[in-house]
Order: C-alpha cells, then sequence, then structure tokens
C-alpha cells in the first residue's frame, strides 16, 4: 500500500476534536439505533422480508421500472433515463432554459452528490442552494458530505459559527438552535424564489407510480411542492414493487438510519399538482439514473450492494470509518458500502487500496438492514483486485511474498525450521525480544509497519511442537 | 487446549506436519496461494474425529470460506463439506460436544472477555467463553464497553494500514483498561497479540491470555 494513505490517515487520527466529533456523532446514532430496535426476531424477519423484495425487484427490474414510468407517466409526470451525470445536467440545463429558471433548491440526495450535481449545474449558470441543514453547511464550506446521512457530521457548532459568519454575513451564534434559525431565514427566501426543486427518492413504487421521500426537515417537502417544476433523481435500483412493500423498508430506514421508528415527514408523490389542488409543481421530472448500476447488476457475486437503502448504519458501527472518517474515502459514498460500491464505479484499478481497509470485522454486515455481505464483498473485492495485477511494484513483492509463503506452508518440515530460525533470530541474551537484537529488521516493510506503534509479542522460550514431543517421549498424552 | 481436554478425557493428537488453513493469502485476495494451504491442511486433518481450534478466526476460515475457495474444485470441496462437521472452535467444543462448563479451573484475577470477530460474528461465539469463566474458581469478570468493537488486527490489515489498525488497538486498550480488569481474555491468539502489541507499547501491564490458558490453570 501506499504508505502516504497511512500517512494521511494518521492526521485524521491524531486530530483530538476530529475524533471527537466522528465518535460521538456516530456513537449517538449507534445508541439511538439500538434503543428503537424490536425484539431480535422481529427485527431478523423485517431484514429477511427486505432482502427478498430487494432482490426480486433487482432481478425484475426491466419489469418494474416499466411499470413505474408507465403508471407515473399517466399522472402526468415525465420519466426520463440518464446514463450519467453529464445526462442529468444537460436534461436539467435545458429545462432550466425553457422554464427560463435561475434558482435551483436542492433537498439532500446522495444519489446527486454522486454525479457532482451542483457543480455542473454551476457551469450552466444555475445557482443551486442544499436546503438540508447539513449540506447546507457543508456546501457553504466547499466540502463534500462526511456521511450518507449526516453530512455535517464532522463540524462541531464552533465550525459551523465560524462558517455561518464567514459566509452568511450574520452576528456569530454558537447555538446550534440559533444556528438553525439562521438557515432556516436564509433558506425560506430561497425556496419561495426558486424555479426549480430538486430531489432524490428513497424509493420508487411501480404498481403505484410513486416517488417516496424521507425526512427529517421537511425541506424535501418544501423543495418538492414550492417550485412550479420538480425534478427528482433517483438511482434506477430505487423502484420497489408494491406500496405495501414500502412498510417494511421505512420501519427499517429510519430506526437504521437515526434511531426512529419513522421520520419525521415521509412524501408520497405520486404526479404533478392535478386541477382543482392546491398544492404541489406544475410539472414532476423523474430521472432515473444508471451511472454504473447496470454494470454492478450484472455481477451476480456482488449485485446484492444494491439493495442498500442508504441508512448508514454501516458506517456508524465500522470502526474504521470512526477512525478515518469520510473524506479519505474517494468517492462520496464512504464507509464499508462505499469500499465495496466505488471499486464498480471507478473501476479496480483506481483506488486499489480500498477493499483492503477493512478488519472484516463484519460489524456492517450485522447492522445492514437488507442484510448485505459487506465483508464477503470485500474478499471479492480483493481476489479481483489481485487477479487484475493492479498492486504495481509493491503487488509484485506481495505476490511474490504469499507464493513463497504458500510454498512454505506445504512444507511442515521447513516450516517448523523457518520458525526456529525467527525464534532464535529475535532472541537477544535477556530474552528480550526483537526490537533490540535485530533493529535492522525493524526497518522493513510488515515489521516496520508494525512496530510503529505496537510491540511484537517475545519470543516463545520454546516451541510448541518441542513440548508436544517432550510429552510424547515423557509418554504422557498416549 | 490440549491439558484441558485431556483433563475432560479425551485423546488429543497434533499432526506435527500442520501449518497454516490459509486465511492470510485468501483474505489478501490470493485464492490460489490460499488453495494450495488448504488443500495441505485438509490432507493432514482428513481422518481425525473432531478438529478442536483455539482460534475462532481459524474455524470460521474452514466453515465458512472453505466452500467458495473450492467452489470450482470438487474433489476438495467434498473433502472440505466432509470435515466441516467435525469442525470446532474450542469453547463451542466445550459447551456443544464436550457439555461441560465447569473445567476444574482456578484463576485469581479480575477478568474481561474481548469479543474476537470472526467467532462473534461468524460463529456465534458470544455467551459460551463468558459461561466457561464464570465457573472458574477465583475468578471475576468484568465486562468492557464495548466488548464487541474489533481490536483493529484484521491479519495484513494490520500492516498495510498501521495507523488506523493501531489507533483501533488503542480504544481497545482504553476500553480494558476502563474495565478495571487485570487480564484480557480472547479465543483468538492474533487479537491477544494485536491487544498486547498495544498495552506493551503504552508500557500497560495488564496480562492477555487465551481462553484455553485460564482454563487449564489450577
Amino acid at each position: 500500500m501506499d504508505p502516504s494513505l497511512d500517512r494521511n490517515f494518521s492526521k485524521t487520527i491524531g486530530n483530538a476534536a476530529l475524533q471527537e466529533a466522528i465518535y460521538s456523532a456516530t456513537g449517538r446514532l449507534v445508541e439511538k439505533r439500538r434503543s428503537a430496535l424490536p425484539a431480535p426476531a422481529v427485527f431478523e424477519s423485517w431484514r429477511e422480508q427486505a432482502r427478498l423484495v430487494k432482490q426480486h425487484t433487482l432481478e425484475n427490474l426491466d419489469h418494474y421500472l416499466e411499470r413505474l414510468e408507465a403508471n407515473l407517466t399517466a399522472r402526468g409526470a415525465k420519466v426520463v433515463y440518464a446514463r450519467g451525470g453529464g445526462e442529468v445536467a444537460d436534461y436539467l440545463a435545458g429545462l432550466a432554459k425553457e422554464k427560463e429558471a435561475r434558482l435551483v433548491v436542492k433537498s439532500k440526495s446522495m444519489t446527486t452528490e454522486e454525479i457532482h450535481l451542483n457543480g455542473l449545474l454551476e457551469d450552466a449558470r444555475l445557482e443551486v442552494v442544499e436546503t438540508d441543514l447539513g449540506e447546507f453547511i457543508v456546501q457553504l464550506a466547499r466540502e463534500r458530505p462526511y456521511h450518507i446521512v449526516a453530512p455535517a457530521l464532522h463540524k462541531t457548532r464552533y465550525d459551523v459559527a465560524d462558517l455561518f459568519t464567514r459566509t452568511l454575513n450574520v452576528e456569530r451564534e454558537n447555538l446550534p438552535e440559533k444556528q438553525t434559525k439562521i438557515a432556516r431565514r436564509v433558506l425560506r427566501e430561497k425556496f419561495l424564489a426558486a424555479d426549480i426543486g430538486v430531489t432524490g427518492a428513497n424509493f420508487l413504487v411501480a404498481e403505484s407510480g410513486a416517488i417516496v421521500l424521507v425526512e427529517n426537515e421537511g425541506n424535501a417537502r418544501l423543495s418538492s411542492s414550492a417550485p412550479r417544476v420538480h425534478v427528482a433523481i433517483a438511482g434506477i435500483e430505487k423502484v420497489i414493487p408494491r406500496a405495501q412493500d414500502l412498510a417494511v423498508f421505512l420501519k427499517l430506514l429510519g430506526r437504521s438510519a437515526t434511531g426512529q421508528p419513522l421520520t419525521v415527514y415521509t412524501s408520497y408523490l405520486s404526479g404533478p399538482r392535478r386541477a382543482g389542488e392546491l398544492d404541489g409543481p406544475d410539472e414532476l421530472h423523474l430521472v432515473l439514473l444508471d451511472n454504473g448500476r447496470t454494470k454492478l447488476l450484472a455481477d451476480r457475486n456482488k449485485r446484492e450492494a444494491l439493495y442498500c437503502i442508504r441508512c448508514g448504519a454501516c458506517l456508524n458501527h465500522c470502526p474504521v470509518y470512526r477512525k478515518i472518517g469520510g473524506h479519505h474515502y474517494p468517492w462520496v459514498y464512504s464507509g464499508p458500502i462505499g469500499a465495496v460500491i466505488t471499486p464498480h464505479f471507478m473501476g479496480i484499478h483506481e483506488e486499489p487500496w480500498l477493499p483492503y481497509a477493512s478488519s472484516l470485522c463484519g460489524a456492517c454486515a450485522e447492522v445492514c438492514p437488507v442484510k448485505i455481505d459487506l465483508p464477503g464483498a470485500l474478499l471479492k473485492l480483493r481476489q479481483e483486485t489481485v487477479k487484475a495485477e493492479v498492486g504495481g511494484v509493491h503487488g509484485r513483492w506481495e505476490r511474490l511474498a504469499f507464493r513463497f509463503w504458500a510454498w512454505l506452508m506445504c512444507r511442515p518440515r521447513l516450516y517448523e525450521m523457518a520458525g526456529l530460525m525467527i525464534s532464535m533470530l529475535s532472541r537477544d541474551r535477556e530474552g528480550a525480544g526483537w526490537m533490540r537484537s535485530a533493529p535492522w529488521l525493524m526497518n522493513f516493510g510488515p515489521l516496520r509497519a508494525w512496530s510503529a506503534g505496537r510491540d511484537l509479542p517475545p519470543p516463545p522460550g520454546r516451541s510448541f511442537r518441542a513440548m508436544w514431543r517432550a510429552r510424547l517421549k515423557s509418554g504422557k498424552g498416549d | 487446549m490440549v491439558e484441558v481436554l485431556e483433563r475432560l478425557g479425551w485423546g488429543v493428537d497434533f499432526p506435527e506436519n500442520q501449518t497454516c488453513c490459509g486465511q492470510p493469502a485468501y483474505n489478501s485476495g490470493y485464492w490460489e496461494e490460499a488453495r494450495a494451504v488448504a488443500r495441505h491442511f485438509l490432507r493432514v486433518f482428513r481422518d481425525a474425529e473432531y478438529v478442536v481450534l483455539p482460534s475462532g478466526s481459524c474455524a470460521s476460515m474452514l466453515l465458512h470460506r472453505y466452500g467458495e475457495l473450492f467452489r470450482n474444485e470438487p474433489e476438495w470441496l467434498q473433502a472440505a463439506e466432509k470435515l466441516r462437521p467435525r469442525v470446532w472452535e474450542f469453547s463451542r467444543f466445550l459447551l456443544e460436544v464436550a457439555r461441560v462448563e465447569d473445567v476444574g479451573a482456578r484463576f485469581e484475577g479480575v477478568v474481561t472477555y474481548h469479543d474476537s470477530c470472526h467467532a462473534l460474528r461468524e460463529l456465534g461465539v458470544r455467551e459460551g467463553p463468558r459461561r466457561l469463566l464464570s465457573r472458574v474458581r477465583g475468578l471475576e469478570l468484568k465486562e468492557m464497553q464495548p466488548a464487541e468493537e474489533c481490536c483493529g488486527f484484521g491479519g495484513t490489515f494490520a500492516v498495510k494500514f498501521p495507523a488506523v489498525s493501531t489507533g483501533m488497538a488503542q480504544s481497545k486498550v482504553k476500553a480494558i483498561l476502563d474495565s478495571g480488569a487485570d487480564t484480557v481474555v480472547s479465543v483468538d491468539a492474533s487479537c491477544l497479540m494485536q491487544i498486547q502489541g498495544a498495552m506493551a507499547r503504552a508500557g500497560h501491564t495488564i496480562r492477555g491470555m487465551h481462553l484455553a490458558e485460564i482454563l487449564a490453570t489450577r
């Protein structure tokens, strides 16, 4: 692995204030989730049901997408498909031109983050305003989301105070409640003036032709109803068959993400405003995005990564995420799910270290509401990485090392001798071990990496094999 | 482990030509190399009545990964399947095969138990070791919070990402210190190497012991 990676990580790990921010925020989410869960058997049955629904839908994706499109179109919505971010931006820019729109308000959406939509729209001379508080903060700071569910998780209230004073030209406020009021004041103006509202979608219900939005702040509801035009942008994997299937997902999503039995707002949008209705946009557009999803769908081994409902529980429970935070991950999706899906979108040649940045502890899979085998997917990605020989010079050394290791492991006598040699090499007169007796060894590869922060175990006084033989000789154990 | 098993009346053999289950290569993506080592393992242990492992991680490799590893080698897949019901992690063997909780051990000390990830999440080993420890005379069991968080070892992860791995170990060490225990116990030697390595570096004197070592003490 590239040592500069680890050096970057250690900057985050060494930053006590940032560590505290990450630990307390993820810790709170872990606790809240735990206290919101039903009895284990009930929870397990929900997970199983949700997984089966996702599995079934994705294996019949064409059918359900067509149903969704037909049903939404029948009620006056427009459904379009986009291969990547460029096509989404082109569509929106065209729409904005047609409507003479200048201002776009957005609710929180990882799908739009994934294609860097804001930048693309700004290139098309549109003003884009994030209206989710966390996203608003991140946008002002010109950063990307730190976490799938809590984008500004890494910002303390003092960071936010600094940011608001600097960018919004307001009096400094350290209290989160007052900061929220400031954001609210700024955003209300934007909602009222906006021409287009962009949202994501948590679920798309095929049989009803509906877009479902789940949120706590009411900003997605405003984004989708206040402006004349609402554009929802969703990955094609968001579709589920029926409204009744939604129940289990709503129960799982709120609990897994924030420990809520149900989020504050759940919007069920099935078309633009109809004649006689008071609320809602004149036009509703749904952009269905591929952006690599069909490629992942084609991969039988890892297809289940598309089951993800973006709850963020795997991040909160991941000891690696809790150390390195969200910004070291190469893409907007961080944590275990990010490590699994990113290589599919970027290609395994791009960031070959990513599947390896896990101790494979399995805490992610244990909490995943749709039971994605995340460690299993990482193991398969590692195998693909090795097969594709993307490791460069370092990879060649590693390959040689494993080849030699396997050769040795199939030769018990040599293996034993190697063990004795290492033991002898590492023993000095006081029996104090490695570091003092063979300091030169400590400058190399794995030993150096290990001993940077940990001692090596002292060499055993006597090998197990020696003790075993002595026992056999003494007649014990027969 | 040998002492405990023999004390309970089991005949123990240690095939001296054994080496490794192949997990280090498997987890690093070198499945070809892992297969070579796994074949050796299957050859060595083919005829054993039970294979008892003092490691949740190795047991999990045998129980849950050999199938995938030998998916395209029917002969070896069959060998792995035949061995599978005879493969036991040490604490589960004591409780479910030998059916004992009290192995007649005595250990004076305050002990905290670290859940090894693979034992916990892949083998369901949670209450077992705690039950075994609670029956040891003189032993006081104190839980650390959280006991179930990874120690950060993770095989080659420990040396590929030393800063992250060591950071995780330090969090674990803090949990151990906060528990007030003088000994930390695990069912995996690799977790212990990681935890002890970090503790030694920080100058702490808490002992790390394998469950088998505690149960062998009288």
